[in-house]
């Protein structure tokens, strides 16, 4: 490392940047090139850069430099029962920054019944006060009525957030029903948002819950075992279906199982619009450890979905993000000291939720998936930055390495290895649910916002530097094919005469009808009037009459001469 | 076989199982053959006949307080008639060879005794399909049981002959589903028990299992009592009862338990789909499959979801779109096929059979089909209508027809669907097949003519049910004619637990028989069929093989072309539960699946103090409102009084604390506070 130009200018005043001689890697293809930095933006990529005198320059020696990582799913200083989590926006973003991420967003927890908009004025409030990174926010919707909707209304309008998540499970709380999925679903296709589903049966969890109390089974084996892969699996497959019937982009939060991840994966093939984002802990661990001996470390894995005691999920999870078929990893880094999680000690349904994986996000997805050979680097780069930045909607500001995008870079070290320990981690937690594991692979140096934030092992992250980017609607990664077939999806009445045969006699009173459902429809069908100007016609035995004014533009004479499918247009014929 | 086939050809080697009644006493009948699922039942080779009659009669009579239904069907044994019954065959020989002089001459004698008391008949010639196995052999009827079957038959005289001439002699079919009396706002379908059971003797099924549907708030059991009296009154060939589960609630059960126990139901159905009528959560399913499973029973599920299908419906009228087509366009396969995914999940759970009645789509089959692979024990039922025609009708012109085609769920508009479901059926991912028979008239349908949800939902197949299995399966090589057996009967009979009573032609089952012919080709038409409906959906198709002959209860009911049914024969089938095919590997793997908790030492580290109203409720508040959770649980107990101890990490002399911590247990130390 060395200064061009005069060597004592103070590092504070130091916009400038120059990263030499590194490998560019983006997730389309990598280059040798240089970087040039002013501002917290990049202004120049090529060799032989013409900089300006007094520029700090990092010698990169042929490594890669990357965009830094985007870590799409935390949760800093969450409030959980009159106590937050361990890691507030400070210390969490200066994990994330020592991992090598520049860019986290968090997921805005309102109770059920309160405020969306005051929530996320809360949680901004708290961000702007210590994150060292920039930062953006999902807002999680915890109850649905028209206020609610009138909210998510102003976020994506004028707050800057485009992804919105939903519960399928923790019955009685968080928990939507499928209509009710199927309103938000709806709503956010329209405004162009995100729709994320944190997915799993709560109905079935809480019959299993009170089973396993019952058997006597308290520990936290009682939260795996409660909490079988299936009911992920099952609570993916419907919310992709709400989601296809809705059209409606999907995005399953924390992937844990090889189930859940398959039918993601399935329902790509068919061409559904959806996402998922296996977290770091479903990536390089797994569920075996809830039947430890040891309470505190058994406890310290529990988070919901739970990973899942099939030690081969993460070997798989890997595979299929490599493949293309899990599109980006988030943490869902969401840590409780040990004294909070003893609050579920004699009943595993009152342990807090949440693991750790922050800072380890980047490494391990380098140790498992490239050193490993299933993954190239650009994958992974894709993996780890550019698809979120591109589901958010931030791309190429965030997410790329191109002049004008934001400089958040970091230089990797492909041969570093580490161990993790709870001893030298960045978080504020007393245990870490990698501990002892060794990892290849981690950042050299991270670049935020053009500041150099870790040098030599050094971490110089500022509290309060991060900003809050917004997110605007209708990300065309998610919704380029969603336009394209709103359009096709134009579902059209097929016009007929007027039925004009017998109608036998009924009662509507007996609350019977297999489709009372639609009785409760407020909608009359307004369509039913342009028929009925045809009504005196539609007696003719032969084809129905010449077409009234009305009909003229749905029902061409012409096409009554062609047969219909599957039979006559004689209305009542029986063929 | 063939070796088989030899042995009978020497008749002094015939084998004792077939030479039975007339050769042979009760006494020498111990070892059997092939057909040692009758072992035990049929000591005598001589049925209880009046025992059977005794459940027939009764069944004509009037509904009376507890009347005794024959439950047992394995053993209709009773000494005193058997044994004049052998008496009287084995004194007269000479009959015997009266008998064979005169099923030479053929239906020398027959017609006569058609009507008349003896139900004797002998099916000559036949090629004997089971299953399992195709075999020549002839079968001998009396009493409206199969006494005897094999060739060179020794049987009584007085017996009417039957040339089948090489042709295929098969059980009679069975169909799973049919909805005879389930009434819709007021009215009944046109097909009652007498016009859908004549339908079904003429396309060769010679059983039934209808659907009780109550309405909601209804008592089950009366409702049964309903069908049962209507269905005793004009069935004209054997029937049984699934009983449909309206809504869940502690009353319900009651009933659930009294009809399994004393009624000799096994199969009840809950629907995924109809929201706020007969649509249960998943905590009411979980409920409902936990209690049947415990009773045996098989769960049927009607899997759609009906919360989005609610949705869909609103936004499709609120559209303009009215019409029949809206019915398929409210309800995509997409949500059947994953109210057929969560049914399964549900039935993992629980670990309880599951049986999935109507499957009209290609991806709710291949649900199904991949949950098979992961080993669910699950059952799919594809019905005629999904099997031959698909649902591009919906958009006909005339509004009768597309109308005529309603059903839930709908059929699909992809019209590789019937392919897809014959070549899953084929190969044994998808079991049985039904035919939903509920036909409504044209002007039924026409309630909805203004509103696609409020058509009653209804087509017809019960007549054609085995004939399209034929034409589009076997007759195009998909499926052998073993499979088609086990498919249209046997896959019925045993998951309803009939087995082999029905499904199977054996000696001592019942002689509902078929005698099957590959090659005629008939188109359906409305004119010809025997439903009362107007329409028939498989209108104009051509449909190659078609009974011949049908038995059933032992009578020819069905003679080319002619029908012969007489209302009021059938007899209610009861069943028992935990049928077998369904059961055994739930039972197994009922005692594999026992959970276990992990002993640990007390957790001794601090607590964080939690407010006692929590003003942030715990992520789980579920297990909050189970009952069990306020009271410590059991071993609970067993804990706290270690409690005291616990904090001491040095202390080793407690024998349970100091063994485990010695062991390292799988994924870290095994001291309790300390952070791996």
């Amino acid at each position: 490392m060395s200064y061009q130009g005069k060597k004592n200018i103070p590092k504070i005043t130091s916009d400038r940047l120059l990263i030499k001689g590194g490998r560019i890697v983006n997730d389309d293809q990598s280059f040798h090139a240089d970087i040039y930095m002013e501002d917290g933006l990049i202004k120049q990529i090529g060799d032989n850069l013409i900089v300006p005198g007094g520029v700090k320059t990092i010698e990169a020696n042929g490594k890669m430099v990357i965009p830094g990582g985007i870590d799409i799913h935390t949760h800093f200083q969450m409030p959980y029962r009159g106590t937050t989590t361990v890691d507030d926006f400070a210390q969490g973003s200066k994990a994330a920054l020592a991992g090598g991420t520049t860019m986290i967003v968090d997921h805005v927890m309102p109770e059920p019944g309160a405020s969306l908009i005051e929530a996320h004025d809360q949680w901004r409030q708290w961000a702007d006060e210590k994150a060292c990174c920039d930062y953006s926010l999902h807002v999680d919707i915890t109850h649905w009525n028209d206020s609610v909707k009138q909210e998510v209304d102003n976020l994506i309008k004028e707050k800057g957030v485009n992804s919105f998540q939903v519960y399928m499970a923790y019955k009685d709380y968080y928990q939507m029903s499928n209509s009710e999925l199927y309103e938000v679903f709806t709503f956010l296709a329209e405004r162009g948002g995100i729709a994320q589903v944190h997915a799993e049966n709560g109905e079935i969890i809480a019959e299993e819950q009170a089973r396993m109390l019952q058997m006597g089974i308290t520990g936290p084996e009682g939260h795996v075992l409660s909490r079988p892969e299936e009911l992920e699996a099952e609570a993916v497959f419907r919310a992709i279906t709400i989601a296809s019937q809705t059209n409606c982009p999907l995005y399953v939060t924390r992937v844990m199982s090889k189930s859940a991840a398959d039918i993601i994966s399935q329902a790509r093939k068919k061409g559904n619009v959806v996402f998922g984002e296996p977290i770091t802990a479903s990536l390089g661990t797994d569920g075996t450890h809830y039947w430890s001996k040891n309470w505190a470390k058994a406890a310290s894995f529990v988070t919901s979905p739970p990973l899942s005691p099939d030690p081969t999920t993460p070997d798989y999870l890997n595979t299929l993000l490599s493949s293309g078929d899990l599109s980006v990893t988030g943490s869902a880094h969401c840590t409780f000291s040990v004294a909070q999680k003893a609050i579920g000690k004699d009943d595993f349904t009152q342990i807090p939720e949440g693991v750790n994986g922050v800072e380890e996000r980047m490494a391990l997805i380098w140790d498992k998936a490239v050193t490993t050979g299933k993954m190239d680097e650009n994958m992974f780069v894709a993996v780890t930055s550019t698809n979120a930045a591109k589901i958010l909607n931030l791309y190429p500001r965030k997410g790329r390495i191109a002049v004008g995008s934001d400089a958040d870079l970091v230089i990797w070290d492909t041969d570093a290895i580490r161990t993790i320990t709870a001893k030298t981690h960045n978080s504020a937690a007393e245990y870490n649910i990698f501990e002892g594991v060794e990892l290849r692979g981690a950042p050299l140096v991270v670049i935020c916002q053009g500041k150099i934030v870790l040098e030599d092992g050094n971490l110089h992250a500022t509290s309060g530097v991060g900003r809050f980017i917004p997110c605007s609607p209708f990300p065309d990664f998610a919704y380029k094919r969603i336009k394209a077939r709103k359009q096709l999806a134009v579902l059209r009445a097929v016009p007929r005469g007027m039925y004009d045969g017998p109608v036998s006699e009924f009662s509507m009173s007996r609350g019977g009808t297999p489709s009372a459902s639609a009785r409760t429809s407020p909608t009359k069908q307004p369509v039913r009037n342009l028929h009925q100007s045809g009504f005196s016609l539609a007696g003719n035995p032969a084809p129905c009459g010449p077409p009234t004014p009305d009909d003229i533009p749905i029902r061409p004479a012409g096409r009554r001469i062609v047969v219909p499918p599957g039979g006559r247009s004689n209305i009542t014929s029986l063929s | 076989m063939s070796d088989c086939r030899r042995q009978w050809n020497r008749e002094d080697e015939l084998p004792v199982y077939l030479a039975g009644p007339i050769t042979t006493g009760s006494n020498q009948r111990k070892t059997y053959g092939m057909f040692s699922s009758v072992e035990g039942a049929f000591e005598s080779k001589t049925i209880d006949f009046e025992n059977y009659a005794v459940g027939r009669k009764g069944s004509r009579t009037p509904r009376s307080g507890s009347r005794e239904r024959l439950l047992d069907t394995g053993d209709p044994i009773s000494k005193l008639p058997s044994e004049a019954r052998e008496s009287s065959l084995n004194g007269s020989p000479g009959e015997r060879d009266e008998a064979r002089s005169r099923a030479e001459v053929r239906f020398s004698s027959g017609t006569e005794n058609l009507n008349g008391k003896s139900e004797r008949l002998l099916i000559k010639g036949g090629r004997v399909v089971n299953d399992d196995q195709s075999f020549y052999a002839d079968v001998y009827i009396e009493d409206g049981l199969i006494k005897q079957v094999g060739e060179n038959l020794v049987v009584p005289g007085g017996v009417k002959v039957i040339e089948a001439n090489g042709r295929m002699v098969i059980p009679g079919g069975i169909d799973v589903n049919t909805c005879l009396m389930k009434s819709y706002l007021g009215t009944q379908p046109v097909d009652d028990f007498f016009q859908g059971t004549k339908a079904a003797l003429a396309g060769g099924t010679t059983m039934i299992i209808d659907h009780v549907a109550p309405q909601p708030g209804d008592s089950l059991l009366e409702a049964f009592e309903r069908w049962q009296e209507a269905a005793d009154k004009k069935a004209c060939c054997d029937y049984s009862l699934h009983v449909d589960i309206p809504q869940w609630n502690e009353n319900v059960k009651d009933e659930l338990e009294l009809l399994v126990q004393d009624k000799g139901i096994n199969s009840f159905q809950v629907y995924m789909a109809y929201k706020d009528v007969y649509q249960m959560t998943d905590s009411e399913l979980y409920e409902a499959f936990s209690f049947l499973k415990q009773l045996g029973a098989v769960v049927l599920v009607h899997a759609e979801n009906g919360d989005l299908i609610a949705q869909e419906q609103r936004k499709i009228l609120g559209m303009g779109i009215t019409g029949p087509e809206g019915h398929p366009l409210s309800r995509p396969e997409e949500l059947e096929a994953e109210a057929v995914f969560r049914a399964i999940t549900l039935g993992n759970r629980v670990n309880c059979p599951v049986y999935i009645t109507k499957v009209m789509s290609k991806s709710a089959a291949d649900t199904i089909t991949q949950a098979r692979r992961k080993g669910s024990v699950v059952f799919g039922e594809p019905i005629t209508a999904s099997l031959a025609t698909d649902g591009s009708h919906y958009w006909s012109k005339n509004w009768a027809k597309a109308a005529a085609y309603v059903t839930s769920p709908p059929l699909s508009p992809d019209q590789t669907t019937p392919d897809h479901l014959h070549t899953l059926l084929a190969c044994g991912d998808l079991q049985v097949v039904g035919s939903s028979h509920c036909a409504y008239s044209t002007s039924q349908k026409a309630i909805g003519k203004d509103d696609f949800t409020l058509i009653p939902e209804g087509i017809n197949g019960v007549e054609e049910r085995m004939g399209f299995v034929w034409d589009k399966a076997v007759t195009m090589g998909k499926m052998d004619e073993n499979q088609f057996v086990a498919v249209t009967s046997t896959n019925a009979a045993k998951i309803f637990n009939l087995y082999p009573r029905k499904g199977r032609i054996a000696v001592g089952s019942d002689a509902d028989i078929v005698i099957w012919d590959p090659d005629s080709v008939k188109t359906i038409t409305a004119k010809l069929q025997q439903s009362a409906a107007e329409y028939n959906i498989f209108e104009g198709l051509e449909c190659r093989g078609g009974p011949v002959l049908v038995l059933s209860q032992g009578q020819v009911v069905y003679e080319e072309g002619k029908l012969h049914a007489q209302q009021g024969t059938g007899r209610f089938i009861p069943r028992k539960p935990f049928p077998d095919y369904a059961y055994q590997r739930v039972k197994f793997r009922n005692q594999v699946k026992r959970k276990q908790g992990v002993t640990r030492g007390i957790y001794d580290g601090p607590v964080y103090d939690v407010a006692p109203t929590p003003k942030y409720i715990t992520p789980s508040p579920s297990a909050k409102t189970s009952p069990t959770s306020h009271q410590p649980p059991p071993i609970r107990n067993l804990h706290q009084s270690n409690f005291s101890l616990s904090g001491a990490q040095i202390d080793d002399n407690i024998p349970r604390r100091s063994g485990h911590r010695i062991v390292a247990p799988p994924g870290g130390r095994s001291n309790i506070t300390s952070l791996g």
